[in-house]
């Protein structure tokens, strides 16, 4: 309204009907009608608005000569004027809907973007696949009641061999390669294997115990394709009264179908560890493996040794238990089809991120 | 062990065609793992055949070496040859060029013929060399892969051989042979033996099995042998070092006779060098009986013989031609010069037989398998007498290998047996083994039979008496690891076979789940993935300098750390007290390999040794150790906290198309922090720190309840130059455990009022060297219980401003729980809050 070229403009072009003159008005009425239609935008709308219902438009002016008018004159002219003025604003808002929606529609369609161009500003990042075949396996475990247990990576000494019947001196505790702790007489070690876990499980618990032992350990390998000074394992053991291999080869079968599929079978081969007698190699047959369904080393088992038993206190000749331990690295070697154990313990960040949060 | 087939097959039923690979498909069921096979004829082939040398011209050559020009017979005078081929005389003599000298005409030789593939796949064919066609090659041991020979080609006469002329020399050889190698477990030292092997082959195959130990008549004793003393002055564990100790005496023995191909092939196959004759006796019986031997030049022995132990100072010569000093828990074999051994694990050289030994003391004792083991390890001398004697060797074995000895002396280097025997010691007593009925059912889940149990346990051995209870099982002597019952069940099972148990599933009773302590963990590591970081994981090895710079917060202190007594690597044989350097490794790994933009974390332990590092009581096996020499082998272990640690280089992601990406910087190393906390619940507080890893002015203390937890901010400009890591890279790093025990036991909800917000904004002007954080904590406390939040959300200094001075700008946001506030009652609670500020900061409103 305050634009006064567009109202000076408007104002000589038009000339002003008398209120009662119907055929000026509905003049006046179809040049603002033929003005609406032809607006080809809002910003012609509002052109077209201005001059044909603004202060200076001809059924404004002859709108306000109507007061001037005697009362029969009034009543005539009003009906005639305000229907023009009704017929136009009617057009307008007609128009106005019309033009609003092709202008959303025109401002929507300039929108639009490469969606293949997007950057990524924001990634989820990755655990590690150790890290999580470590958790898949303990969640099989406790869904089947058993309980999760750890403990030190360094060790007593005890707890890494003698309570577990490494006899000193024998050739089973050497071929352990031990990391020992200096000085000697401490009597401490990084664990070789999960199994210490076992012994402070059975102390710090009443029978009966099922627990599944996953962690870290540590032997004198150098790093090469297939071994690492560090890796990790986890540990299965159960106490109870009655247990027997049978109760292992079942438990070993339940677990060895929920990590490869319902064909996954497990063997048993006589093997030797000085905590378990009976004692067995575990060798899985693999049906998703590389180059076709196989058997693998998978780890070793066996029934706990009633010395072992006794160093934690708990009479063999009530109880019975089975204890197996596998590496996690070579499962998932085997598993995920990991060709090298440097791309394990490197940290590649492409390594991780390949898994994302699964494996 | 390597078992060779021939060998094998003179004491079991072994069939005709089974190759070394069906051997061990046998003998892992009963735990014999394979591991490899060993087959000369892989990498060679024939025709090699035994030829005559007919002529030799020595033929000069411009280089200066002198050749042969051999005109070689390889098939019998008279016969035509019967091999065809390119190059193949029909008329069964080669013309072959031959670069050795140690042969003259008439000799038997070696000859490879046009066709044959020696090892290294070198394949002989006719060649035109030195003005000749060479049709073959005159071969020596080294080039068929059987010996180290160095004097030149093989002349059979000096094997002691004198074959047909076209003899295939594979058979002639053994080279037809083919052996098994199979992992021995520790207890199972009797499978260090073909004899064990064999009886183990037998019960996998359930086929017979002849013992070489039943196939020996051993020589009465008729006269008294060298007198031999067990005198063990100090025995380990009360166990004396040598229980038996047999001699035997063979005269006459002619050192220079070569050892028969047949013995040199099994021996070689066996894994073990072909040395002398009288060596290679000893050796074949050991192999074969699994009881090492010595033999002693009888004539070089003064006077009785004792087993005692070292005497202080001791020193001896062993065979190896090194001097070593004797500890006094070494078990020795003396004479009257002194010591002449180191029993079971090396001889002496004054004892040594040599190629001029005509008389041969046999020694077959029985060492106590500590004792060996010890010795071994002290004097890193493994050797295949200790491999035995520390796995356990029979102690009943002894009589009949000195007499397998005095047989082969006899047989193959002319010797002489003599009656004198000496026979120290005592054969322990058997081990008698109570199996009650139904026990090995009870451990496996099998109902084995009677009939099963009583044919499993006489297979590996022992005798078995029916009781009303169950078995009286006596162990074979052979088996020193079978002590308890749980032993026997393990044979039964094996025998009988581990694909023979069932599959039940145990039900556990009903369990707990996760500990809250592995729920928090595995929140805080799926936290940080999910938060766009990289778990990584690293190796626990640090140096003296990474432990010192990160796990001491003060520049030139240093940390106590965890020392491995056999690292790796000398420098890295500390354990961690910090995880950041194994972080910073992994994250430098991963710039060399072109990825510029870094988020890593890592959670593991971390190593603090205490006051007191270990214990020095060592508790027996199979006992239950009392509740204070638990409490000291508990609290001997140093504590191992878990930590988490995180850190940053480049950018939080990739440039793209009109995307600029935020660097990394010291806030995203807190923010790790707090969103740890975060995750956890637990309350975690931050204030200026100071730490020599980190920037000095860039660097955050962690507080858990006063006590600093941890470290976030950006890393030491100067460190990172060191490091070779790019500036501005940025870490965390907190115990984990504190923080984790921190978070509350039950989270008591909030009442939430839907009462109007009240805000109020203060800018406030402060010395630039008082931090934001307290001073938004005191606005906090002085706001009062209306006060629902409060931020800080500008730091000004400039224009304006005093110098030295800053302005904090907050928003609080006030509310009430049960009416609408009032205008001046939120101004009140503010002007409260700047007060406190006011009194503590010097603080003045802007």
């Amino acid at each position: 309204m305050s634009d006064q070229t567009t109202q000076e403009a408007t104002e000589t072009d038009q000339s002003v009907p008398h209120p009662t003159d119907e055929a000026g008005i509905n003049a006046a009425v179809q040049a603002a009608l033929a003005a609406i239609e032809t607006a080809g935008d809002l910003t012609e709308l509002k052109d077209a608005r201005l001059a044909h219902t603004g202060e200076k438009s001809a059924l404004s002016l002859a709108n306000r000569q109507i007061g001037k008018l005697d009362k029969t004159e009034k009543a005539v002219a009003g009906k005639l004027v305000g229907g023009a003025r009704g017929r136009v604003n009617k057009a307008l808002a007609a128009r106005t809907e019309v033009l609003e929606e092709a202008e959303a529609a025109r401002i929507l369609v300039e929108e639009t973007v490469d969606v293949t161009a997007a950057p990524r500003r924001r990634r989820a990042g990755a655990r590690h696949p150790l890290s999580v075949l470590q958790d898949r396996v303990s969640d099989i475990f406790v869904g089947m009641g058993w309980e999760i247990a750890e403990g030190p990576e360094v060790e007593s000494e005890w707890f890494n061999f003698d309570a577990l019947n490494f006899k000193p001196d024998h050739p089973a505790r050497e071929m352990q390669d031990t990391f020992f702790i200096e000085p000697a007489d401490a009597h401490l070690v990084l664990r070789t294997h999960t199994s210490p876990v076992q012994v402070r499980s059975m102390l710090e618990r009443e029978v009966p115990v099922y627990v599944l032992c996953p962690g870290r350990t540590f032997r004198t390998d150098e790093l090469d394709a297939t071994h690492t000074p560090v890796f990790h394992q986890f540990e299965g053991l159960a106490v109870d009264k009655g247990l027997t291999m049978a109760d292992l080869r079942g438990t070993l079968e339940h677990f060895a179908r929920q990590m490869f599929g319902a064909e996954a079978q497990i063997r048993l081969r006589p093997a030797y560890f000085p905590f378990t007698e009976p004692s067995a190699e575990l060798d899985i047959w693999h049906p998703g493996a590389k180059g076709g369904p196989r058997w693998i080393e998978w780890g070793g088992c066996g029934m706990i040794n009633p010395n072992v038993l006794r160093a934690a206190g708990i009479d063999p000749e009530e109880y019975s238990g089975f204890a197996f331990g596998m590496g996690i690295e070579r499962t998932l070697m085997f598993r995920n089809d990991v060709p090298d154990m440097h791309d394990m313990i490197e940290g590649d960040v492409r390594f991780s991120q390949h898994f994302g949060m699964e494996i | 062990m390597r078992i060779p087939l021939s060998w094998l097959r003179e004491y079991a039923q072994v069939p005709a065609d089974a190759s070394a690979e069906d051997i061990m498909a046998d003998l892992v069921k009963v735990g014999l793992e394979e591991e490899d096979v060993h087959r000369p004829s892989d990498t060679l082939s024939g025709p090699i055949v035994v030829g005559q040398v007919l002529s030799l011209v020595k033929e000069e050559q411009t280089n200066g070496k002198t050749i042969n020009w051999c005109q070689v017979r390889v098939v019998p005078e008279g016969q035509e040859q019967t091999l065809t081929g390119e190059g193949i005389e029909p008329s069964g003599v080669q013309g072959i060029i031959c670069g050795a000298h140690n042969f003259v005409e008439g000799d038997k030789v070696v000859v490879t013929l046009p066709g044959a593939v020696l090892p290294g796949d070198f394949k002989i064919t006719p060649r035109k060399t030195y003005g000749h066609v060479s049709a073959g090659m005159i071969a020596s041991s080294r080039e068929l892969g059987i010996g180290e020979d160095h004097d030149g080609i093989m002349v059979l006469s000096t094997l002691g051989l004198d074959p047909e002329l076209g003899t295939d020399v594979m058979e002639l050889f053994g080279l037809t042979d083919q052996a098994a190698e199979i992992n021995v477990t520790p207890d199972r030292g009797y499978c260090f033996s073909i004899r064990g092997v064999a009886r183990e082959y037998a019960l996998a195959t359930g086929t017979s099995f002849t013992d070489p130990a039943t196939t020996v008549k051993v020589t009465a004793a008729a006269e008294a042998g060298l007198p031999v003393t067990l005198a063990d002055q100090a025995p380990i564990y009360g166990v004396p070092g040598c229980t038996r100790f047999v001699t035997r005496e063979v005269t006459g023995v002619d050192p220079s006779r070569p050892t028969p191909r047949w013995m040199a092939s099994r021996l070689q196959l066996a894994g073990m060098r072909s040395i002398s004759l009288i060596v290679d006796i000893s050796n074949y019986v050991m192999l074969e009986l699994g009881a090492p031997l010595h033999f002693y030049d009888a004539d070089k022995l003064t006077g009785p013989i004792t087993v005692r132990r070292a005497n202080p100072g001791e020193k001896l010569t062993t065979l190896d031609a090194k001097e070593r000093e004797l500890h006094v828990e070494d078990l020795l074999i003396t004479d009257q010069s002194g010591a002449i051994g180191i029993a079971g694990v090396m001889g002496g050289t004054t004892t040594e037989v040599s190629d001029g030994t005509g008389r041969v003391l046999i020694e077959a004792a029985h060492f106590d398998a500590v004792s060996i083991a010890r010795s071994r390890r002290r004097h890193k001398l493994p050797s295949e007498a200790s491999k035995r004697f520390e796995r356990g060797v029979d102690p009943q074995v002894m009589q009949i290998a000195a007499q397998r000895a005095v047989q082969l002396l006899v047989e193959l280097a002319g010797g002489t047996e003599t009656a004198r025997v000496t026979d120290a010691g005592e054969i322990p007593a058997p081990t008698v083994i109570e199996l009650p009925a139904g026990y090995a059912e009870r451990l496996i889940g099998v109902p084995y039979t009677d009939a099963q149990t009583i044919e499993a346990l006489e297979g590996i051995g022992a005798s078995v008496a029916q009781t009303a209870v169950g078995f009286s099982v006596t162990a074979p002597s052979w088996r020193p690891d079978l002590a308890i019952k749980e032993d026997l069940v393990e044979e039964v099972a094996r025998v009988v076979g581990y694909d023979q148990i069932p599959a039940t599933l145990p039900v556990a009773p009903p369990g707990r789940g996760l500990t809250r302590t592995q729920s928090q963990r595995r929140r805080i590591l799926q936290g940080l993935a999910d938060f766009g970081l990289t778990e990584i994981l690293s190796y626990p090895f640090v140096s003296a300098a990474q432990n010192n710079a990160f796990g001491a917060p003060v520049a030139g202190t240093t940390v106590d750390a965890v020392t491995l007594a056999n690292p790796i690597s000398k420098e890295f044989r500390f354990l961690r007290t910090s995880m950041l350097p194994g972080l910073l490794d992994t994250a430098r790994r991963n710039l060399g390999r072109g990825f510029r933009d870094l988020a890593l974390y890592e959670g593991g332990l971390v190593f603090l040794p205490g006051e007191r590092l270990g214990s020095s009581v060592l508790p027996p096996l199979g006992v239950k150790p009392s509740d204070e020499v638990l409490a000291e082998l508990f609290g001997g272990v140093p504590e191992q906290p878990w930590h988490v640690a995180a850190v940053f280089t480049g950018h939080e992601a990739a440039a793209g198309a009109g995307f600029t990406p935020r660097a990394w910087d010291w806030a995203d190393a807190l923010d790790t922090a707090r969103t740890i906390a975060d995750l956890l619940g637990s309350p975690l507080e931050v204030a200026q720190g100071s730490h020599q890893a980190f920037h000095p002015g860039r660097v955050a203390a962690l507080k858990l309840n006063g006590e600093v937890i941890g470290y976030a901010g950006e890393l030491h400009p100067q460190l990172l130059k060191d490091a070779d890591l790019p500036a501005r890279t940025v870490a965390m790093e907190l115990n984990a455990t504190a923080l984790m025990a921190a978070a509350p036991a039950v989270v008591v909800a909030q009442h939430l009022s839907t009462q109007p917000l009240a805000t109020q904004d203060v800018a406030l002007i402060v010395d630039e060297h008082v931090v934001a954080g307290d001073v938004l904590r005191t606005l906090r406390e002085g706001a009062g219980a209306l006060l629902e939040g409060i931020a800080l959300f500008d730091v000004y200094q400039g224009k304006g401003i005093e110098d030295g001075k800053k302005s904090l700008a907050f928003g609080l946001r006030f509310r009430s729980a049960d009416r609408t506030l009032t205008a001046d009652e939120a101004s009140e609670a503010r002007a409260a809050a700047v007060a406190l500020a006011t009194e503590k900061f010097g603080a003045t409103q802007r």
